[in-house]
């Protein structure tokens, strides 16, 4: 935990956000809303986790917390507050030139498999200047400098600079674009999945460099992976979600250890360890689609603990103690009816 | 001594690269044996990184890549000895393969039924559209799923979870006696991965297949299999029961490994 910070200062409140998918095929209207409803703020030096299941809107809500946007993904309400250098930016308020700004130097994404994204027919040091140089505005011996000393920091081996992409591993080249997306110092570091395509030994090298980038230039991050045991190891804060809404939320240890809601807790104790054999269960059903999700709350198909009130209307997001928030009808009944919205 | 099921002696895979004054060998697979006896159904865990080799050697298994040295022998015959179309067949009948990603294994424009039909008409002989419809729904059935819920239907209406048993389905069509499964559970969502891997201990508990499978988690290769052999750089550095290896590892590499598994557990930990 981030002991040393004076006062929390919140750099990411998100208020509400929706988001959806829409299509238009032969007349016919079609809307998935991959994010619905979803409330949540990121500290500063705070790590964030973002856990769940593929198609559970992880990704768009990463995607629209960023501006990331393109159509069909269309954002239906809500807002987005980072907080840059002392002033609020609501992040779809912004022009696309000051957004322009901001990008790079205080908001970096590192999106699902960006360590292809690397020009493969150039040394990564012009990657470097391609990427970063309009945006750090010094001299280019002076930039190359502060290039070689970032990665040094980072515990890399400059010389990574003189190579071409394929020369190197997936989680080297994974490693260099972190570093690539960290140059600038930004203050909040978006990351989707950025180790999921690796072995355990270089996704834990991987995991490692993270956290020195926020060590380092203390920033925020948002990091999306399905892998319980990533979030158990490096994130402050877990957000669990579930068909594009947020299930769970609260400090990591407390949701893994004690986890209030049904699917979380099928999560945690479903996972096979080394050392146990006792008879593990996989869940009945499938992850619901995301276009025609059940009514009420959307696990309720798949819960063991599942009741009326469960099919009927979807919980709200109640706290059940001190920053520890869940949805669920029956792990967490609403105390009073002015909670319930 | 009875002829193994499986019998992989030394076998190796060498891909030379480069040009004329620059080649040098690549040894994918070097010298890689293994052994799974008839009549004892056990599932044998392949772990290792990424280019550790353990793909091409299912592949070399399967009969889809020709080791350049040693042998793999199936039953006392030299797979890579297989030359008429009668003999692969007959090969293919008793080894099927389940791929990583039940997302590419099926072509998106195709019902995914025909995959089934094909599999009964070809490997289990059965000609009549009853029989062979029979066919599948059985196969369904064994992984939990029945002929009614996947009939006519296209790959994308489908979950990856329920994509992966019809793959496996389709392996059982033939009742192989050996099942090569590489990664089979990456790709499938966390909520619906443990389905799939009680599925293979059902595989063999009940109909007695064997099964090699695949994988870079030690975590449900420790949940599910008899004995592990872990690779890297195309060679075996430990190798023997699933529990004892994994238990207390002896080869630098394997403990790397066991120490580099992230736990829910550590929570908590600093």
């Amino acid at each position: 935990m981030s002991a040393a910070a004076p006062a929390t200062e919140r750099v990411l409140t998100v208020r509400e956000l929706n988001a959806c998918y829409r299509t238009r095929h032969f007349g016919a209207r079609r809307e998935v809303r991959a994010v619905d409803g979803i409330s949540l703020h990121v500290d500063r030096n705070e790590l964030y986790g973002l856990a769940g299941e593929s198609g559970c809107g992880k990704t768009t809500l990463v995607k629209t917390i960023v501006r990331g946007i393109r159509p069909p993904l269309a954002v239906a309400g809500g807002a987005v507050t980072f907080r840059f250098a002392g002033r609020d930016r609501d992040i779809y308020a912004l022009e696309q030139r000051e957004l322009e700004n901001i990008r790079w130097r205080h908001l970096s994404y590192i999106p699902q498999g960006s360590m292809n994204v690397l020009n493969p027919v150039r040394q990564l040091r012009q990657s470097f200047v391609d990427f970063a140089y309009p945006r750090i505005g010094r001299p280019m011996p002076e930039f190359l400098q502060q290039v070689e000393s970032h990665l040094d920091r980072l515990r890399l081996e400059p010389a990574v600079l003189d190579s071409y992409p394929h020369q190197l591993s997936v989680g080297m080249r994974q490693r260099v674009t972190i570093a690539l997306a960290s140059i600038c110092r930004p203050d909040f570091i978006a990351a989707d999945e950025p180790t999921s395509a690796l072995d355990v030994v270089v996704q834990n090298e991987v995991l490692g460099l993270l956290h020195d980038v926020q060590q380092e230039i203390r920033s925020s991050m948002i990091l999306v992976t399905h892998d319980i045991g990533v979030h158990a190891n490096v994130t402050d804060r877990l957000g669990i979600m579930y068909a594009g809404r947020l299930v769970e939320e609260g400090r990591t240890v407390e949701v893994i250890r004690n986890p209030r809601h049904p699917y979380t807790s099928h999560l945690v104790t479903s996972l096979p360890r080394i050392g146990d054999r006792t008879q593990k269960r996989g869940l009945d059903g499938a992850p619901p689609n995301l276009a025609d999700p059940p009514p009420g709350c959307r696990f309720h198909p798949r819960c063991p603990l599942a009741t009326a009130a469960c099919r009927a209307e979807a919980p709200p997001l109640v706290e059940v103690a001190p920053g520890h928030r869940v949805a669920c009808w029956v792990t967490a009944p609403p105390r009073s009816p002015a909670t319930v919205q | 001594m009875t002829a193994a099921l499986l019998d992989v002696d030394h076998v190796g895979m060498i891909h030379s690269v480069g040009g004329l004054l620059t080649r040098r060998a690549i040894r994918a697979v070097d010298d890689v044996s293994l052994r799974l006896e008839a009549g004892t159904p056990e599932i044998l865990a392949v772990i290792g990184e990424s280019g550790s080799g353990k793909t091409t050697l299912a592949r070399m298994i399967l009969n889809l890549a020709i080791p350049t040295t040693g042998a793999i022998r199936f039953l006392g015959t030299d797979v890579t000895r297989i030359r008429s179309r009668r003999e692969r067949m007959a090969f293919m009948r008793q080894v099927q393969p389940i791929f990583q990603n039940p997302f590419e294994a099926f072509n998106p424009l195709k019902r995914i039924d025909r995959y089934l039909f094909m599999s009964a008409r070809r490997f289990a002989g059965v000609r009549d559209r009853v029989d062979i419809e029979a066919r599948a729904d059985k196969a369904l059935r064994q992984v939990g799923l029945s002929l009614a819920e996947v009939k006519g239907r296209y790959p994308h209406e489908l979950s990856g979870g329920q994509l992966q048993r019809i793959a496996i389905a389709r392996a059982l069509i033939p009742a192989p006696a050996l099942i090569v499964a590489d990664e089979p559970v990456s790709m499938v969502d966390a909520s619906l991965r443990m389905s799939i891997v009680n599925l293979f201990k059902a595989l063999r508990d009940e109909l007695e297949v064997s099964i090699v499978y695949i994988t870079h988690d030690l975590a449900t290769a420790y949940y599910i299999s008899d004995r592990v052999l872990i690779m890297r750089r195309g060679k075996v550095v430990e190798s023997g029961n699933t529990r004892a290896v994994l238990d207390d590892p002896r080869h630098p590499y394997s403990i790397l490994l066991k120490d580099a598994v992230l736990s829910p557990e550590d929570a908590g930990k600093p």
